[in-house]
């Protein structure tokens, strides 16, 4: 069986015909810019730095949740309370998009959230940052999701297809996501002097962040090139994040309010927008464990899953009870 | 030798197959993998659209109505355990698929000479 | 799809992916009744009375979405927090539109009514006011409310008022699905382990005692012939479904007496302060802002 061949494949040490048949058939494929499937031949390395990036990602809106959730209570009006639950749930939609793409690659749902609940999975950074105001709701949506649609985009095209088609949906419907996001941070802006006030606050604490999301600069990310090579990656981190800031450079000009950012300005030379230096210093120790929420977020999350065992356990032997009265009422049948 | 079963559309064959996944891991309680298809409206035949964990087949249609039709995306679903489902064997695509190419004479354009002859 | 990658940069257009993976993936708005039609029209409620009555009607499904709302992040498993999120949806548009209507009677919007009115003049029943406990709590009270509010807007559907027997057929399919999930569950839950078995138990205990709330007739239902659903004459129905439900699920009605509530009266649980104050806060921080 074809499943046995690809996954001794990886097992084995040794190239075996096999493989160095599904080598080419991989690379011709990759060369084609067309799509592998979970069944293909793919390399080790490929199928781990798949997973990682994949399950990465999922974890990003499972824990990216929490933030915006905290506001779904004291949403400030009806109208808001139901777009932002129906934004936060969403998230949930993505993660489990996200989750079930990855189980296409082998690892399933349980061990990837084991890594997530034990810490040794990494999320988005920036979901570690505490909601603090109402407007913060604003500023992720705009700024945050708007670099997650920038970064998502492309990778409707990735070349691995289930990853592909779950990123085709999860865009479609994030787009509403980053319109409402600026959509109550264009009401603020027209507000009291304290909504404006609150509103550029939010700004100025999620703008760095944000930009750190497309991670760190092309020369310090080691798994970009390879990622581009296969086709996962179809921009460097830098350029999607030049373009991200041309972007917002425009629409802070409708909310009249600014970037928080004294070096930003467009370089006609190099075509290049210039931005502040980013703290990465920062980012690596939001990224290991260390931002304001990191400890809360996991905790969170931990407790959601133990306190939810024995409901998944009555469900799981509900069914098997019920497979049970079947098997037997078949058998009675059969007798008969 | 394994078979296709759920039709010869390569969008179909996205069985999500967790090899390990099959047996339990001990978080689990043993929600298995179920594969969801969309009917998006009458006419239409259902498509993948993706998949979920639900501990029974009940279950799988209600957690598929709420996480993939949550904009109208469909007035049917299916769902299929996805250990149920064979699928093609990706190395024997070419003894699997070869055959049709090169078989023009199956289409209706490879004959020129009745070309503007009405009604044909 | 095989589009070409070139040293471009992305659109934001996704026009490119229109292929099979569309029809799968297609979305739209649907043309259901949305709370925001009610706020436009011009239609407003015929006398306070009726105005009181859809306000019983959103206060309930305001304070049980709120509720609701807490357990996105939290559920059992994540399809479960998508599946609760649509049951709070529901249930919040359900108020939007009771409320809007309510509303046109005092010259008050949906929000005027949510956030600044006082906790003596929300009308909800002590049952949506109860903590969410665990899932076999949010099940059980789901379960209750369901089957109530099916009933219910079953029979408003008939309702000599347009706009509430409108409001009542967009709610009652949705509340169908409500239903059925709270059946299922209690099914799942009741046959499932023992412990969910006793975690459902316990709930039914707890949670028992405010249903008779529910059946309550109060003095403007009199005023209300025609319009407004008499509580008490859902009672028998309601007994029957859910001991159906119970009795599959290997479930009793507990032995435990009937508490005193007068929720329609303004005289609350204690929960409901601490509900409105979370509810309410931001709001009242910023008198006149819009958002």
């Amino acid at each position: 069986m074809a499943e046995q061949k690809s996954s001794g494949g990886h097992l084995a040490a040794v190239r075996t015909p096999e493989d160095i048949a599904g080598q080419r058939r991989f690379e011709a494929i990759i060369a084609d810019d067309s799509r592998i499937e979970p069944r293909d031949w793919m390399p080790e390395a490929y199928r781990k730095s798949l997973t990682r990036q994949m399950s990465q990602h999922a974890h990003s809106e499972i824990i990216g949740m929490q933030p915006e959730a905290n506001w779904i209570t004291r949403a400030p009006s009806l109208k808001r309370k139901a777009i932002l639950m129906a934004k936060v749930q969403d998230e949930a939609g993505h993660g489990l998009y996200l989750y079930s793409a990855t189980e296409t690659l082998g690892t399933d749902r349980d061990t990837l959230n084991n890594q997530l609940l034990t810490g040794r999975a990494k999320y988005s950074s920036i979901f570690n940052y505490p909601a603090r105001t109402w407007a913060d709701m604003g500023a992720i949506g705009w700024l945050v999701d708007g670099a997650a649609i920038a970064n998502q985009v492309p990778l409707c095209r990735a070349s691995y297809g289930p990853y592909g088609r779950a990123m085709v949906r999860i865009c479609k419907e994030e787009s509403f996501h980053q319109r409402q996001g600026f959509e109550i941070l264009l009401e603020l802006s027209r507000g009291t002097e304290a909504q404006r006030k609150m509103a550029q606050d939010a700004i100025n604490r999620f703008y760095a962040p944000a930009l750190m999301m497309f991670g760190p600069s092309d020369q310090d990310s080691p798994n970009s090139q390879q990622s581009m090579a296969w086709n996962i990656k179809r921009f460097s981190n830098d350029d999607l994040r030049q373009r991200f800031v041309g972007m917002i450079v425009e629409q802070v000009k409708v909310l009249g309010l600014s970037l928080p950012d004294p070096d930003l300005r467009y370089d006609e030379e190099s075509g290049q927008w210039l931005h502040m230096d980013l703290d990465w210093d920062e980012f690596k120790r939001v990224v290991s464990g260390g931002g304001p929420c990191n400890s809360q977020r996991l905790a969170r999350r931990r407790e959601a899953h133990e306190d939810g065992a024995w409901v998944r356990e009555a469900a799981a032997a509900f069914a098997r009870k019920q497979q049970n009265e079947k098997n037997q009422h078949d058998q009675k049948a059969e007798v008969a | 030798m394994s078979s296709a079963v759920i039709g010869q559309d390569s969008q179909n064959h996205q069985s999500n197959q967790p090899s390990q996944g099959a047996q339990k891991p001990p978080t689990s309680a043993g929600w298995p993998l179920w594969e969801v298809f969309v009917r998006s409206s009458r006419g239409l035949s259902h498509v993948h659209a993706g998949s979920l964990h639900a501990p029974d087949a009940e279950m799988a249609v209600r957690n598929a109505r709420d996480l993939y039709t949550r904009r109208n995306e469909g007035v049917s679903l299916w769902v299929v355990r996805s250990t149920d489902i064979t699928t093609s064997d990706p190395d024997a695509k070419d003894m699997m698929f070869e055959s049709p190419q090169g078989k023009d004479y199956r289409h209706a354009t490879y004959y020129k000479e009745s070309e503007g002859v009405k009604h044909l | 799809m095989s589009g070409t990658s070139t040293g471009q940069l992305p659109d934001h257009s996704l026009d490119s992916f229109g292929d099979a993976a569309a029809s799968a993936t297609r979305v739209t708005p649907g043309n259901a009744l949305r709370p925001e039609d009610i706020a436009l029209q011009q239609t407003a409620p015929a006398d306070d009375a009726v105005a009181r009555y859809a306000l019983h009607l959103g206060d309930d499904a305001l304070i049980l979405a709120q509720r609701l709302s807490h357990w996105i992040s939290r559920g059992p498993e994540l399809e479960e927090d998508v599946a609760l999120g649509n049951i709070a949806l529901d249930q919040l548009g359900h108020a939007r539109s009771f409320l809007s209507y309510a509303g046109k009677a005092w010259g008050q919007t949906e929000d005027d009514l949510a956030y600044f009115r006082e906790e003596e003049d929300f009308t909800s029943l002590h049952l949506v006011e109860q903590p969410n406990g665990d899932f076999a709590e949010t099940m059980v009270r789901g379960l209750f409310m369901a089957l109530y509010q099916h009933q219910l807007y079953t029979r408003l559907v008939h309702s000599a008022d347009e706009t509430i027997a409108a409001i009542s057929a967009k709610a009652l399919k949705e509340v169908d699905y409500h239903l059925e999930h709270a059946e299922l569950w209690t099914l799942r839950l009741g046959r499932g382990t023992e412990e969910s078995a006793h975690r459902m138990r316990r709930a039914l205990d707890k949670l028992w005692p405010y249903t008779a709330e529910l059946f309550q007739d109060e003095p403007l239902h009199d005023e209300l012939e025609g319009v407004a659903v008499r509580p008490s004459t859902l009672r028998a129905e309601w007994d029957e479904q859910l001991l159906d439900i119970l009795d599959r699920s290997e479930l009793a009605v507990p032995e435990v007496p009937a508490a005193l509530c007068w929720g329609r009266r303004g005289e609350h649980s204690e929960h409901l302060g601490y509900i409105l104050a979370e509810m309410q806060v931001l709001a009242r921080k910023h008198p006149g802002a819009t958002w």
